[in-house]
């Protein structure tokens, strides 16, 4: 096995060197996840802000405590979804859970997608994929909750089950 | 007897395989679930193709000599751990469901209202440590909210050993029972259950013994250590999964009401209400997992033959190896005692700048299979103040050469991650 194959450099960057990492004020909502497996957790704020295209994300705080993989997806998540549309993050979100659960055979869309994809060998790997979504679940349930104090956003999905 | 570790290595077929294209297999995982040789194998084969029948319902030759096989089964357990009589071996699914059969069977026992020594109330206390595996927690805790009784525990030296420094204000006249565990599947620690059991003892209390990390690397003694209730699981000592065991002392099995309802655990039944079999067929409702059982005493065929003697002298070796061998690591942490004194052969450790999971991942890319994570002991890795580790354990068929290459294989997770030491 390769460990460049999953350890690719530009998770390594992320981990060695995290983007918006912290724990921020103000914040919409804050959440704590934890990996049940391996006692990873990441806590995670929210902000939001309106707009006209509905409802957008102001900042995305966080502090994680878990292995590379799970540090790096909570770097890339937040430089993702910073300043895009809640429903943008919401898509990407998606995209980014498809890719996990693809057993190595996705081929995710660099445009989309822009760092992330760096995680899609992490998609053979069934024991970390789990660490790739602990930041992207835990973002998930903060921003429905963020939603929940805004009311609901228009161009935003609806609340809806983290699992 | 010494142990001659190149023949014991040709009786498990898997040592041979190879993973991730061609790396050799390197197994430092059997705290978790050991690897199975070739005799057992065979006795499960042997099972199912000549004698597979259900067991003491079936009037014929197969049921009767698949009853045989189970019983005698039981005997052999009941030999390898010195139990007055096969009657006071239980069998379970697992060490999981041995410590819960007790502690169901006491709620059941608080909950018709009954007094005698398994009813628990308020005011009532349970003992456990800080270094159990979750499944001698949680059932505790589930029974406390279930009768109101309260849940204490030992805490943990800075060194990974149980420590009773309070134990005369912990096992008092109010403690029911004291449940702690043989050896940490984290640290490796043996504890002092004979001194346990005489505290728990004078206090009028029980003591139940989870030894799923010991029966299988040591001589247990069940007399000599003085328990009343003992639990181990056959995966992690050469044999199948699905078959664990409770062993407890006849007059409390007598005594305790049993647990699970079904079939073959009565002794009559009406619409109303039943009776039910004597020990230990109380405790054993539904079909049992019965090739399972003719795989457990294979096992304990092969490690007697074997010797616990020899096996437990051959593990201090490599264990001794591998605490020398990690300590020369710099960033590298061995949760414990890094001293092989009542220590049995698992260790686990945290790397500085690198995560648990990630230096399993890095040695698991060269073979080498261990464990990442708080290895179902959450409350002992807050205690020892880290949120995981990474664990190596050792069994019969390891050798030394495997030791030095989880060192390489530490160092090369550190050079990765441009973590210190290398």
């Amino acid at each position: 096995m390769r460990l460049e194959s999953l350890y690719q450099e530009m998770i390594l960057d992320h981990y060695r060197h995290p983007h918006h990492a912290g724990l921020r004020e103000p914040f919409d909502a804050e959440v704590r996840h934890v990996n049940p497996v391996c006692g990873d957790e990441v806590t995670l704020r929210v902000t939001l802000k309106d707009s006209d295209a509905g409802a957008v994300v102001a900042d995305v705080s966080y502090d994680a405590l878990g292995c590379s993989i799970s540090q790096a997806s909570a770097s890339v998540l937040s430089d993702l979804v910073i300043g895009r549309p809640v429903s943008e993050g919401m898509q990407l979100h998606d995209k980014f859970l498809a890719l996990m659960q693809s057993q190595g055979d996705g081929e995710p869309d660099e445009d989309v997608l822009g760092d992330a994809v760096a995680f899609a060998g992490v998609s053979k790997y069934p024991a970390r994929i789990k660490c790739a979504l602990l930041a992207w679940m835990a973002w998930k349930d903060a921003t429905a909750q963020a939603l929940g104090e805004h009311g609901p956003a228009e161009a935003a999905p609806a609340r809806e089950a983290n699992r | 007897m010494t142990l001659d570790v190149a023949r014991v290595r040709k009786d498990f077929p898997i040592l041979e395989r190879t993973v991730h294209d061609g790396t050799p297999l390197i197994y430092l995982d059997s705290a978790n679930t050991s690897q199975k040789p070739r005799q057992v194998l065979d006795a499960l084969a042997d099972f199912y193709e000549r004698h597979n029948a259900n067991i003491h319902r079936a009037t014929h030759q197969l049921g009767e000599e698949a009853t045989q096989a189970y019983e005698g089964a039981r005997a052999a357990v009941a030999g390898f751990i010195g139990a007055a009589e096969p009657a006071e071996v239980v069998f379970t699914k697992n060490v999981s469901e041995a410590i819960n059969l007790v502690a169901y069977a006491m709620g059941n026992a608080s909950a018709g209202g009954q007094s005698g020594r398994f009813a628990l109330g308020p005011g009532d206390e349970i003992v456990i440590s800080e270094m159990e595996h979750h499944s001698n927690i949680v059932p505790w805790q589930l029974l406390c909210q279930r009768t109101g009784a309260t849940l204490r525990w030992f805490g943990v030296t800075a060194d990974g050993r149980l420590d009773t420094s309070g134990i005369d204000g912990l096992i008092t006249e109010r403690t029911k029972l004291v449940a702690v565990a043989h050896q940490s599947n984290v640290l490796g620690t043996i504890n002092p259950v004979r001194a346990l059991a005489e505290a728990a003892h004078a206090a009028g209390a029980l003591l139940l013994v989870d030894a799923a990390q010991s029966v299988p690397h040591m001589p247990v003694d069940v007399a000599a250590l003085g328990a009343d209730f003992l639990g181990f699981t056959s995966h992690k000592m050469c044999g199948p999964t699905g078959i664990g065991v409770l062993w407890g002392r006849r007059e409390l099995l007598e005594e305790m009401p049993p647990f699970l309802g079904g079939g073959e655990m009565i002794e009559t039944v009406w619409m109303e209400r039943s009776t039910f079999a004597p020990p230990p067929h109380k405790f054993e409702a539904g079909t049992m997992p019965i090739a399972q059982a003719v795989g457990l005493a294979a096992a304990i065929g092969y490690l007697t033959e074997i010797g616990r003697d020899a096996i437990r002298e051959y593990e201090h070796g490599l264990i001794s190896r591998a605490l020398e061998a990690l300590a020369g690591i710099d960033g590298l942490r061995i949760l414990g005692s890094a001293e092989p004194v009542d220590r049995g052969a698992a260790i686990s450790f945290t790397v500085d700048g690198v995560h648990p999971h990630d230096v399993s991942q890095v040695l698991d890319s060269r073979g080498i299979a261990v464990r990442a994570g708080h290895h179902c002991a959450w409350p002992l890795h807050r205690a020892m103040g880290v949120q995981a580790s990474t664990r190596a354990s050792f069994y019969l068929y390891n050798i030394i050469e495997e030791v030095d290459a989880l060192a390489a294989g530490i160092r090369e997770a550190q050079r990765f991650f441009g973590a210190g030491g290398g």
